[in-house]
């Protein structure tokens, strides 16, 4: 290795480490927060390391706020949500891709244009809807629009297109019905994109806030997202700040995922550079 | 095929009832959740209606007329404006900076890999929440780093003329890591082969830059700005948590007077007409980038 190359790579592992430090150090400040006592957060000036350390503030935050309640209802509806969509869409997906259909290349048209349509546009009336079946402040409120997504069906429908034909046809001459197919060749083909869309579908319900924010009001109902935005208004909007137990709470909300995305880490890099969903 | 024939195939008739069961529950909830509601907005937006009265009346455009005479509604457009462009152009070239990086790193790249993608995986919300805290003026960290330097303390979010900026810094630090990944998967289906000719050719690391991996990025770098513009048009979540859109509506976000309009106010056709007026206008954004993409392709 020559000094000229030998240079470059220092500098550029120096600029990598400096990044990292600008990309974990909001995190970090987040956990020395979450350790120190109301006293150790208004100290001034303010010290960086928490002294003594306070592990009772996740206890605190445990007992304080429902986050079992919010956790478990964020995973219900993201799972509900995530696996209905999965199924709509290989069914939705298979009929664009296979059957002969009337209107079906109308019908596609009018998903395509439906999944550039903002949520904005139709959150009001939507609102109007969820009111008047009666619905705000419940699941069903939060699940049942989201039971059917164009995007999942948009996905599949490329994956399947690349499914060779022949591997059906023997089962269609021998009369097996379209509906077995799917669930028992092409499903099974098409487990990876599946699980792909599955995921990315139970992100992106379990980031939304604007929605659960408008339909739930109860603690009973809150997801993980709007229980921790009314967290923060309860407990920083008034003089006598709790940072601690906000930053537990958040440290608790935070690391499940951050469990879940060690774990899974190559099929999200591979759902977002596929589709470019936004979680 | 005429519709008669089609029916007379026993293989085609099954078809027909296959495809009316798997398309029945999508076509029901997307029918019922977002078609309609999209007509629905539109009539609303011609109506005038606080949610809990039964009176409707009919009021022709004069919602479109009050939201164009309205300062207020000006002011948010603006700063959702200044708040997108902060956030789309200066985010696009760190992403860039931070794939050009990785790519040429050998060894750890997945720990820093990890690393920048650590906010992007994490919730807007609980994003917002930690950096409330580190933007907080005595004892925040931001400050706290500024003090360690020698620099007088900023009020990021108290004060009207950083509000918009601080918020922008924070996206901008949030979604880094997406786009990277995004960009990195651009860069490695470039052909190593043509690094290699120009590099034969004799071409500086800049020149190979400038006319081998940029121009072949350029499907990439669209895809990212026209993504990342509809997207952050849309903000509310963080305006929601840090700064309710002040102060002194610096922050107010063309979304969050939506929602404001809609749910404070509860003036339901005021609110129909900004939504379709965003609609309107992040379809024109769409338009207008994918023409300037087309056009620098035939540049090249």
């Amino acid at each position: 290795m020559s000094l000229g190359t030998g240079v470059r790579r220092t500098a550029l592992y120096a600029a990598l480490i400096i990044l990292a430090a600008v990309f974990i150090g909001p995190f970090l400040w987040m956990l020395l927060a979450s350790l120190k006592s109301t006293a150790q957060i208004f100290a001034f000036p303010p010290r960086f390391l928490p002294k003594p350390v306070i592990w009772r503030n996740y206890l605190r935050a445990w007992q304080v706020v429902p986050l079992a309640r919010f956790y478990l209802n964020s995973i219900l509806v993201s799972g509900v949500v995530a696996f209905s969509q999965v199924v709509t869409s290989a069914m939705a997906a298979y009929v664009f891709a296979r059957l002969q259909f009337p209107a079906r290349n109308l019908i596609f048209l009018i998903y395509l244009a439906v999944m550039m349509i903002p949520t904005q546009v139709t959150v009001i009336p939507l609102f109007i809807i969820v009111r008047r079946l009666g619905l705000v402040d419940t699941y069903g409120a939060l699940i049942l629009p989201f039971l059917a997504y164009p995007f999942g069906a948009f996905l599949l429908r490329q994956f399947f297109l690349t499914i060779p034909r022949e591997l059906e046809d023997a089962a269609l001459v021998d009369g097996c019905p379209r509906l077995r197919i799917l669930v028992r060749i092409i499903a099974p083909l098409s487990r990876a994109a599946m699980v792909t869309l599955g995921m990315l579908a139970f992100m992106f319900t379990w980031n939304t806030f604007f929605w659960p924010l408008l339909v739930t009001n109860t603690s009973e109902h809150f997801t993980i997202q709007v229980g921790l935005a009314m967290l923060r208004t309860q407990l920083v909007s008034a003089g006598d700040a709790d940072w601690s137990l906000l930053m537990s709470a958040t440290v608790i909300s935070i690391v499940p995922v951050l469990i879940f995305y060690l774990f899974a880490q190559k099929q999200i890099v591979r759902g977002i550079t596929m589709t470019g969903l936004k979680g | 095929m005429r519709f008669r024939d089609y029916l007379r195939s026993p293989l085609r008739r099954g078809d027909l009832s296959t495809g009316i069961i798997c398309l029945l529950p999508s076509l029901a909830v997307i029918g019922v959740f977002v078609v309609f509601p999209i007509f629905f907005s539109l009539y609303l937006s011609f109506h005038k209606w606080a949610i809990l009265t039964p009176e409707k009346p009919f009021v022709g455009l004069a919602n479109y007329a009050r939201m164009f005479s309205s300062p207020e509604f000006w002011e948010c457009l603006g700063n959702t404006f200044l708040y997108t462009v902060g956030v789309v152009l200066p985010g696009a070239a760190a992403s860039l900076g931070l794939a050009l990086l990785l790519d040429r790193t050998a060894a750890g790249s997945g720990f820093f890999r990890t690393a920048f993608f650590l906010p992007t995986i994490t919730s807007i919300i609980a994003i917002a929440v930690v950096w409330l805290w580190v933007y907080d003026d005595a004892n925040g960290l931001a400050n706290m780093l500024l003090r360690l330097v020698g620099l007088k303390p900023v009020r990021w979010l108290t004060s009207p003329k950083t509000s918009l900026l601080s918020l922008i810094i924070m996206t901008v630090w949030k979604n880094a890591g997406y786009h990277m990944v995004v960009f990195l998967a651009g860069l490695q289906a470039i052909p190593p082969s043509l690094h290699e000719a120009a590099t034969i050719d004799g071409a500086s690391p800049r020149q190979r830059f400038r006319y081998v991996t940029w121009p072949l990025l350029a499907p990439t770098t669209v895809f990212v700005l026209v993504t990342n513009t509809i997207f952050t048009f849309q903000v509310f979540g963080p305006i929601y948590v840090m700064t309710g859109g002040g102060p002194v509506r610096s922050t107010s976000v063309i979304v969050y007077y939506l929602y404001q309009r809609a749910f404070e106010f509860q003036e339901m056709g005021y609110a129909s007409a900004v939504a379709w007026v965003i609609f309107l206008i992040l379809i024109a954004l769409t338009v207008l980038q994918m023409r300037l993409a087309r056009k620098r392709e035939q540049v090249w």
